[in-house]
């Protein structure tokens, strides 16, 4: 078909780029969407995605990168363009990638300048909807994971805890700060590994996701209105200097017992905080390891280099290294290629191997940088709120004066009633009394006990059973019968009929609702 | 058998029933306890049977094995799913004998009283045990007798033609929409106060027939009630009439002077109202407001209800089902309707032989009687110990992962958190869309038994799945490996 557009994945410039934005399932995906993908030659090669196995899945290998941009239609990447790539981006060309916009302003404007489009998979709003196109999400769990990894790769001993033969080894303690998508990764990898895990972050709504992944939230004791995450599109807000010295002087007392420390705190658009100062790293054994995840914005440990492994003057390691994702090029190839064949998805809403830029759409809006030779970034606020806003404190729990009073006032409240009931109904009973003869009031007390006793009998009675409960009653209150019995010996034919129809109907009633309680309860068991 | 042996079997016979409703607190238990009401009803029919003052011991023998086998057969041919009529044309019953026996007791009234008037003495009057009895009695006591009859007249009366209406509603012979005739409750109200009128009158010795217009006119009382009452409130209608019956048989055993029916009446009537109230708390609403018919005539103005509701095919559920570790199913009415039990069971096998934990979650009302959910699913062979209250399961959904709901409505509505003007406000309900994903399987897009709105399928992490409850499962199943 001559109007099918292309696809085309170049291989990443960037050196030490392992990733690639197109993998065999991927591009069948991409194909069911109608499109024909191209791959330049040995683009996969270092995430393990032969040219064979490519050219399996149906996608075209060229073997030059400028044949491919001049073929493609559409660019995916990985990394942002070189400046010599972003020149190749001519009018009707899109590109998606990871293009960080806000710190990317002169690329920009010149993509625009040449009528270029460009989709920043950095741009994705974090709403539900657009979770499958979530690329930093996907990135930042595989360095969360690989961090872990990395750590235990320098520490030189066992996350896990164990008694061996040879003696007792005791778990190792790791501190992930910073509980976003990486974090919480860090802390899943941490506590599968057998480590014990602490986390901390300055959102104490994350607290509940902290302890749900296993690792224990390290609280602040500290009284000031704390952050809401869901103002700041889920993301942390800097804090006070005096919520900041809390934190520091938790991180010093932490420090001397931690073996590990991941840590990933960012605050969007500024440098890494600095939460983990030189004295917390001389605090710590010879051996520990930091991981700092948030190396590339100058990290959050002091003696952090980026891009570099150090080892501090007391021997602990400190790993700056910003590639964790391509250091696990097959996976994370995967997931971003996956990432990206969801946004061309929601950009082909026919299926049909065409593009239909739908400005009006959220997530195609906020991910779009440049579009018909316009910057378009930032872009307006979204509509929809996804993250949850903050929870409401719970009641203040009762004072155990306040509990004892309200249980009293309950307990006048509840004799009151009795109290009153009871007077009522003996007045009502000796009322009775009064007028009744004495051998109705007999029959009355047996009456009366019966009461009482159906009513204590019945408050047991399992909800599951309330359906054979009422065919019981029902069969029981067949016991009617004997009254017909009592009467059929009349000499009286009308009565004799009428109590024969009424032993007749009580009968199929007593055998009936027996049967059928036994059918119900007999269907009753255990797994 | 002397009448000591008697009161003692009766004796024997109480107990017997005390322990067979008592017995019912657990499974296990249960199972001995309707042993112990089939002998306690076997030894009280047997003494009185043999007891002084009988006659007639052939016509008893015939009509006695006549009913057992009728209700022996249709005992064993009714399905599950039909309980709920079963059990409310089995009522009817106990009403209808209750009226009988109180116009025979009046008529043996009539009898001494003739014999009386006649100058006969007890001891060569031709009457039996209970003639004999009401020979002895005082004016005093003849006119407590009276009341009694009135008593066991009227309520049997209104048990009879209520039950009638519940089967008729119940089996879907009659429309489950609440219907009144113009006046409404002020017919009741006048049909009551005649009812007073013509007992009054009875009590001054009026004659019969104002007794056979109190049986009619209560019968009518009990029609117009029962048919003003919606379907969905059906659950406690019908143990309401349970109670009534018991009721019924108690004032029917004050009228005989005799104990063990006062008992066993008071039993059953204080337990049937036990249940109804218990029924009612778990629809927050009033005994009186469901007995006087609330649903229907919504004036205030609901929420309006925003968004779509998404279909889903049986791969898509299937796929679900596949990636979900913790699965909760919420079985309503609808599939009992669909008989779409043993489909459930089935489902629940297969996800629980692949080692993931399926619960069921029994709202107190679900269905159309209560605990009618625990007996479908025990037909079809379900687990019980996999199958929770409303109380036990509710704060397990924010970590359930898929939530299927089969065939419920109202007791799914978030309606009655969110919404203070919904009829159903306030009413206790499952939280079942605070689990990660919830599947509805229903019929079309209708909205429920009592008519309003779900905004639970409107929900974002909801998904239709429409289709009749067991063709769809069928399908499913299909998908789900084995």
């Amino acid at each position: 078909m001559t109007n099918t557009l292309t696809i085309g994945t170049p291989k990443e410039r960037h050196s030490g780029e392992n990733r690639v934005a197109l993998t065999p399932e991927s591009a069948n995906a991409l194909q069911k969407l109608g499109y024909k993908c191209l791959v330049e030659a040995g683009a996969g090669v270092a995430a393990g995605y032969t040219d064979e196995s490519f050219r399996a899945a149906g996608v075209d290998v060229v073997a030059t990168a400028e044949e491919l941009w001049d073929s493609a239609h559409l660019i995916t990447k990985v990394r942002p363009p070189t400046d010599a790539e972003a020149s190749l981006l001519t009018a009707e060309k899109t590109l998606i990638s990871f293009f960080y916009p806000a710190q990317n302003d002169s690329q920009m404007s010149k993509i625009a300048e040449q009528g270029a489009t460009v989709i920043a998979m950095d741009m994705v709003p974090r709403i539900s909807r657009a979770q499958k196109m979530d690329a930093l999400s996907s990135m930042a769990n595989i360095a969360g994971y690989r961090a872990v990894i990395e750590a235990g790769n320098h520490f030189g001993r066992f996350f896990t805890g164990q008694i061996t033969a040879a003696g007792k080894v005791p778990p190792a303690k790791v501190l992930v700060i910073g509980a976003g998508v990486a974090g919480l990764a860090a802390i899943g990898t941490a506590t599968s590994l057998g480590a014990i895990t602490y986390a901390f972050d300055v959102r104490p709504e994350v607290a509940e996701q902290i302890t749900s992944m296993g690792a224990e939230f390290v609280y602040l004791d500290f009284e000031e209105t704390q952050q809401d995450g869901a103002s700041t599109g889920g993301y942390a807000a800097p804090s006070s200097p005096e919520f900041r010295e809390k934190q520091l002087e938790k991180f010093r007392q932490l420090a001397p017992e931690i073996d590990m420390v991941i840590s990933t705190a960012l605050i969007p658009g500024r440098d890494a905080p600095k939460l983990w100062l030189a004295d917390m790293v001389g605090a710590m054994k010879p051996g520990s390891v930091i991981i700092d995840l948030a190396a590339e914005r100058g990290g959050n440990c002091d003696l952090t280099v980026t891009d570099e492994k150090v080892v501090s003057d007391n021997g602990v390691t400190i790993v700056g290294y910003t590639d964790f994702p391509s250091r696990m090029a097959a996976q994370s190839s995967a997931l971003y290629a996956s990432n990206v064949r969801h946004m061309v998805a929601d950009l082909t809403p026919d299926k049909d191997g065409k593009v239909a830029h739908d400005m009006g759409d959220d997530v195609i809006r906020s991910s779009t940088v440049t579009y018909q030779g316009e910057v378009t970034f930032p872009p307006p606020p979204l509509k929809v709120q996804a993250i949850a806003a903050q929870k409401k404190p719970p009641e203040k729990a009762l004072t155990p004066e306040e509990k004892r009073e309200a249980e009293r006032a309950a307990f006048q409240t509840a004799t009151r009633q009795q109290v009153g009931l009871i007077s009522l109904g003996s007045l009502f009973v000796i009322l009775l009394g009064v007028y009744a003869p004495a051998s109705f009031m007999q029959h009355f007390i047996v009456f009366v006990l019966a009461c009482f006793i159906g009513f204590q009998v019945i408050w047991n009675v399992s909800h599951a059973l309330h359906t054979p409960l009422m065919a019981i009653t029902n069969a029981v209150s067949g016991i009617i019968i004997i009254g017909a019995l009592l009467q059929v010996g009349s000499a009286n034919g009308l009565v004799i009929v009428l109590a024969a129809i009424s032993i007749l109907i009580a009968s199929i009633n007593i055998v009936g609702g027996f049967m059928v309680t036994k059918r119900m309860l007999a269907m009753f068991q255990k797994s | 058998m002397s009448l000591g042996i008697v009161s003692a079997a009766y004796i024997v016979a109480s107990v017997l029933f005390i322990l067979a409703l008592g017995g019912l607190s657990n499974q296990e238990s249960a199972k001995r306890a309707v042993w112990y009401g089939i002998i306690g009803m076997s030894v009280a029919v047997f003494a009185t049977f043999t007891g002084p003052g009988m006659d007639h011991h052939l016509l008893i023998i015939v009509m006695v094995s006549a009913g057992s086998v009728i209700g022996y057969v249709v005992a064993r041919r009714v399905e599950m799913t039909e309980m709920p009529q079963l059990v409310a044309a089995l009522h009817s019953f106990v009403g209808l004998a209750a009226v009988f026996i109180g116009l025979n007791a009046d008529f043996e009234l009539t009898t001494v009283n003739t014999l009386k008037s006649t100058g006969v003495a007890l001891a060569d009057a031709d009457l039996t045990g209970f003639g004999k009895s009401l020979f002895k009695k005082t004016a005093i006591e003849i006119s407590i007798l009276k009341i009694e009859v009135l008593l066991g007249i009227f309520i049997g009366a209104i048990t009879f033609t209520g039950s009638l209406v519940a089967f008729g509603k119940l089996a879907g012979s009659l429309d489950g929409k609440p219907f009144k005739l113009p006046g409404g409750h002020a017919i009741n109200i006048g049909a009551v106060v005649l009812c007073c009128v013509m007992g009054f009158m009875y009590l001054q010795g009026a004659g019969v027939w104002t007794i056979v217009t109190v049986a009619i006119v209560s019968g009518l009382i009990g029609w117009h009630l029962i048919m003003g009452i919606g379907g969905a409130d059906m659950p406690v209608v019908v143990s309401m009439l349970n109670s009534y019956s018991g009721w019924a048989a108690a004032a029917i055993g004050f009228t005989l002077e005799n104990d063990l029916l006062i008992v066993t009446g008071a039993l059953v009537g204080s337990s049937g109202a036990i249940l109804s109230y218990i029924m009612c708390k778990a629809m927050n609403r009033h005994f009186v407001s469901v007995i006087l018919g609330g649903f229907g005539g919504v004036t205030q103005s609901q929420m309006v209800v925003e968004g779509e509701q998404i279909a889903i095919e049986a791969d898509g559920v299937a796929a679900a089902l596949d990636d979900a570790d913790s699965i909760v199913i919420i079985p309503g009415y609808g599939m009992a309707v669909a008989q779409a039990q043993q489909a459930v069971s089935e489902l629940t096998k297969r996800l629980r032989d692949q080692g993931k934990i399926v619960r069921f979650a029994i709202h107190p009302v679900a269905g159309r009687l209560p605990g009618h959910m625990n007996v479908l699913l025990a037909e079809a062979r379900v687990p019980y110990d996999i199958v929770f209250e409303m109380d036990e399961i509710n704060d397990d959904f924010p970590n359930t992962d898929v939530a299927i709901v089969i065939g419920s409505n109202d007791i799914v509505n978030p309606a009655a958190q969110d919404d203070p003007n919904s009829p159903i406000a306030g009413m206790p309900v499952l939280e079942c869309w605070k689990a990660k994903q919830v599947f509805v399987s229903k019929r079309g897009q209708g909205t429920g038994y009592s008519g309003i709105e779900n905004p639970l399928f409107f929900k974002e992490n909801t998904r239709m799945f429409y289709g009749d409850a067991k063709a769809s499962l069928n399908k499913l199943l299909g998908m789900i490996k084995q």
